[in-house]
């Protein structure tokens, strides 16, 4: 089962965070796990305590903000909100992923040209 | 931007750390309590709904840490961990802790102290705006002092009218003494030193006025032209108490008020570039016709235009110094040379050598400082090797632990460069305010931020070497081995003892090395010290006098004559006499040869006249090998009398008697009337040159200012009131001079040598202290180790004979291959100081000898007290102490 899951390349989190926030609105650590997990059906590996060292992370960037908050079921939890310069920061992201993305969908496109003479 | 502000708050964390970690701490329980909350509403049991929240969340401890590396910068907090614990370790360890900064503090604060004088001395450029185009102009070859290292002022002015290189081309009066002139006003008149400078002199160093200004017009040079002064920082301090408004005010000098134009920087110190060791007070427009037919007066500096090379002006100087007139109005060629020396060569060049050897053996110190840490270190790192094993078991990786080492030393080190550089402070304070040490620049030594960096460079380095060895150590042991080890063990680690060893050997090594260069320098001084002089400073001294007769000829000789006949009439003065300058200060020369012999131009060198009244080769003790001295009698114009040394009556009269023979005495004739012994008249390292005296009875010398001569069996301040009483009634204007020892310009003229050796002989005893610690450090160390094994062997019957006999061998062994390694690293470096030394080879066997016997003793002595400990073990103590 392990097997089948991907592994998160490095920074691809800090943009996924950065997008549930803009989706959702203000969100706790534990909601914007459960998200995360959700979109991407189960099929990534992702411990959710990982998503703590990346909003850390993005708050000392100032791409995101921090208050504390009431959950609907009454607890105590810390929220975030995406913040102006995150904003950019994600669209800025975002163009480089989708290029990436095709580019890298272009390449794996390739058919064998029967090179191997 | 982002970038920075993550830095600036991961900085921020580091103080917020505590906070910071309940926070994340909360947060994330609240995590799991969210998601055991939906586990629970999906339809868990409250156990399994928090232990699938928990696996979810995957590693509470990794998720904290993760959390914290990333919002934190985890090597300044392992820093700053390594740091308290350092500190926490040093405190519990005080007493090697204290030991340690303070040998590291000696070390440090000599370096920034040696430092400081090679900065400012060597490396730093004068005080002086665009100092690099500044240039001193002298002689090619100096046959005699300062007339022949000066021109005339025809020549000068010539030269400033033809050169093309120079912007501008300066000079001062070079034959000035210190306190020439009295401050006269309310009470006692005051000695003042006043040097007369050209009217573009500090305009052509660039200095700027604190006040007024620093050129003289052209009215002011003229003779008759209005008394004009610039003051120095000091004397306007000192004597006019800093008044602000001091500008066009007058000041009385002799009587004449004065006007001050000017007022100089604190920066400037006349003495340091051109005279070390003097102070100028005031500084005076140089009265070009006044001083016109004086022959050679100026001593000279210049400033290149921009983009003239030196050896463009020096090709200019070579065509045009032998065409510049002596006297335009006697109508003969100077005959004139000149080489051109940037101005900070001419002033340091000298001395380059000397502190090279002073760096050297300043940071051969800090290497034996080192050394000798090192080795306290490794003791200190072998007693703990359990503790390092222990946490390296715990999980401690080995660099960590190296880093633990190191950022101990760097704790100490930093220690040792504060308190060093407080001492140096103190020190370098000391000899900015040392009048009498005559090296150049000395009052404008500063530990600057050159320094600070230096010291930054000098004590991280320190650290570094420090903790080297010890990590070396802990790093290639076997961890495993040492926790197995029983608490019995005999074995210090083998390594560890050669290791140590070896440190003690190169310890030793170092410390010959610096001995030897001080045993050297030693001697050299010493021979300095034994060198006849032709005269006998001690029981002599002088001071200034003041007369009131406008030069009058006939008044002067009976002034004389009653000043000495009253100060000859005070108890305890055994003799007195007069003379215009005295040996090892001011001099000048003129010309000697014999009369009816031809000389080539150039053949005879200028020599030294001193004019003298009768008895002043008795009072300053002077031998007269033949003939007579002066006495009242030749005062005859026509008759005039000459002494001349003995080099000049072997060179002029060779295998004849001198007596009687007429010489050419400056263009007048005169009779030899007696020899003396050549006298050291510059220093006493340089070989006499020619000398004559004439008499001051003579009138046609012409009456010049002069020196009061007393030999006494009581000493110089206790003559003092007396001598200034007695003339004080005579000429009351005599001003409050000092009667200062003879002895003192001997001093003065060997201060370079006397300074740099008491450095390195002070460096040197240091290096001796700190290689005998490391002895008795190691041997006493081995012995501790070594109590059981001892023991044992006492036990078989070893006698307490042998046990000593074993333990001063080791000691033996090391110091003998230290020594060599000494003894053939100074062989291989002893042409280098070899022009440093006076009368001694590089290679002085009785030096050699005698440093080693010294290296030995202190050594043998060493090791003897732990021996003495190590053959007073009781075996049944031994052997039961497991």
């Amino acid at each position: 089962m392990a097997e089948s899951k991907l592994d998160l390349l490095k920074g691809t989190l800090d943009l996924m965070v950065l997008q549930t926030l803009i989706a959702m609105g203000p969100q706790h650590g534990y909601g914007i796990a459960r998200r995360i997990e959700q979109v991407s059906g189960d099929e990534i590996l992702l411990n959710q305590g990982t998503i703590y060292a990346s909003l850390v992370r993005l708050q000392q960037r100032g791409w995101i903000a921090a208050e504390w908050g009431t959950s609907e079921n009454n607890r105590a939890a810390k929220f975030y909100i995406i913040t102006r310069t995150g904003r950019k920061q994600l669209e800025k992201d975002a163009a480089y992923w989708r290029r990436l993305a095709a580019v890298m969908g272009r390449v794996l496109a390739m058919e064998s040209d029967g090179g191997d003479k | 931007m982002s970038v920075l502000r993550q830095t600036f708050q991961r900085l921020l964390a580091l103080f917020r750390r505590d906070r910071l970690t309940t926070e994340s701490d909360r947060e994330m329980a609240s995590h799991i309590a969210l998601a055991t909350d939906e586990n629970l509403r999906a339809g868990m049991s409250p156990a399994e709904a928090r232990r699938q929240a928990l696996i979810r969340f995957g590693g509470l401890q990794q998720a904290r840490e993760q959390h914290h590396t990333a919002r934190s910068i985890p090597a300044l907090e392992i820093l700053s961990q390594d740091l308290r614990y350092a500190t926490r370790t040093l405190r519990r360890d005080f007493g090697f802790a204290a030991i340690a900064i303070l040998i590291l503090a000696l070390g440090i604060g000599a370096n920034i102290v040696v430092f400081s004088v090679v900065d400012t001395i060597l490396l730093r450029p004068l005080p002086f705006p665009e100092a690099n185009r500044l240039v001193r102009i002298a002689p090619k070859v100096s046959k005699c002092g300062a007339s022949c290292a000066t021109y005339s002022t025809d020549a000068v002015q010539e030269f400033q009218r033809q050169n093309k290189s120079f912007s501008d081309f300066t000079g001062y009066d070079a034959f000035t003494a210190p306190g020439n002139w009295k401050l006269t006003g309310s009470g006692v008149p005051l000695p003042v030193s006043e040097i007369d400078v050209m009217d573009n002199f500090f305009h052509t160093l660039g200095v700027r006025p604190l006040m007024g200004r620093l050129t003289f017009t052209a009215e002011e040079s003229r003779p008759n032209g209005p008394p004009v002064v610039i003051l120095s920082y000091p004397f306007w301090k000192r004597q006019l108490n800093a008044d602000p408004n001091i500008i066009g005010k007058s000041i009385s000098f002799s009587k004449t008020p004065t006007t001050v134009i000017g007022v100089l920087p604190d920066t400037f110190d006349f003495g340091s570039v051109y005279s070390p060791g003097t102070k100028m007070d005031i500084f005076t427009p140089y009265v070009y016709d006044r001083v016109r037919e004086y022959g050679n007066m100026l001593s000279l500096t210049g400033r290149l235009k921009p983009g003239v090379t030196l050896a463009q002006a020096q090709a200019e100087a070579n065509l045009l110094f032998p065409t510049l007139d002596g006297s335009v109005k006697k109508g003969y060629k100077g005959g004139y040379t000149a080489q051109l020396w940037d101005l900070k060569e001419f002033v340091s060049g000298s001395l380059r050598r000397s502190l090279i050897v002073l760096w050297g053996a300043v940071g051969l110190i800090l290497l034996i400082v080192c050394v000798n840490l090192s080795n306290l270190l490794l003791a200190r790192a072998a007693a703990r090797s359990k503790e390092f094993a222990m946490r390296s078991a715990l999980g401690a990786a080995r660099s960590r632990i190296v880093r633990q080492l190191l950022t101990e030393s760097l704790v100490l080190s930093a220690a040792g460069a504060i308190l060093g550089l407080g001492l140096a402070l103190a020190a370098v304070f000391y000899l900015s305010h040392q009048g009498s040490i005559a090296l150049p620049l000395l009052s404008s030594i500063r530990v600057d931020k050159t320094a600070l960096i230096w010291t930054l460079f000098i004590a991280v380095a320190a650290g570094l070497l420090l903790g080297i060895a010890p990590g070396l150590r802990i790093s290639s042991g076997n961890l495993q081995d040492v926790l197995k080890d029983s608490a019995a063990s005999t074995t210090g680690g083998r390594g560890t003892a050669r290791l140590r060893s070896t440190l003690v050997v190169s310890q030793i090594a170092l410390a010959c090395v610096l001995l030897i260069a001080a045993g050297l320098l030693l001697r050299s001084f010493l021979r300095v010290l034994d060198v006849d002089l032709g005269f006998e400073p001690s029981h002599a001294s002088a001071i200034s006098l003041d007369y009131a007769d406008s030069g009058d000829p006939v008044k002067r000789g009976v002034f004389d004559r009653d000043v000495l006949h009253r100060i000859e009439a005070i108890p305890g003065v055994q003799t007195a006499a007069i003379t215009d300058s005295l040996p090892m200060s001011r001099n000048r020369s003129w010309g000697i040869s014999a009369k009816g012999k031809h000389y080539e131009p150039g053949e005879l060198p200028g020599t030294f006249v001193y004019v003298v009244s009768p008895g002043y080769l008795n009072a300053i003790g002077m031998r007269l090998i033949k003939g007579r001295d002066i006495s009242w009698d030749d005062i005859d114009p026509k008759q005039a009398v000459v002494i001349v040394n003995e080099t000049v009556a072997r060179y002029l009269w060779p295998n004849e008697d001198p007596i009687d023979r007429i010489a050419n005495v400056g263009g007048d004739e005169a009779r030899v009337i007696g020899v003396i012994a050549d006298v050291r008249e510059t220093t006493a390292e340089a070989k006499a040159g020619w000398q004559m005296y004439i008499s001051a009875a003579a009138p046609q010398y012409g009456p010049a200012d002069s020196q009061l001569v007393i030999r006494s069996s009581l000493p110089a301040q206790t003559l003092q009131p007396t001598v200034l009483a007695t003339l004080r009634q005579i000429n009351p204007g005599q001003p409050a001079a000092d009667l200062k020892p003879i002895q003192l310009l001997v001093d003065r003229a060997s201060s370079p040598r006397r300074f740099f050796v008491y450095l390195v002989g002070i460096f040197a005893a240091l290096g001796l202290i700190l290689a005998s610690l490391g002895i008795y450090g190691v041997i006493s160390y081995s012995v501790t180790q070594r109590t059981q094994e001892i023991g044992i062997r006492m036990a078989l019957g070893a006698t307490q004979g042998t046990v000593q006999l074993g333990i001063l061998g080791q000691t033996l062994r090391m110091t003998v291959l230290g020594i060599v390694v000494g003894a053939i690293a100074s062989l291989t470096i002893s042409s280098f100081i070899a022009s440093l030394l006076f009368g001694t080879a590089p290679t002085d066997p009785a030096t050699f000898a005698v440093i080693f016997m010294l290296l030995a003793a202190v050594a043998l002595a060493a090791g003897y007290i732990p021996a003495r400990r190590a053959s007073r073990i009781d075996p049944m103590v031994a052997l039961r102490n497991n």
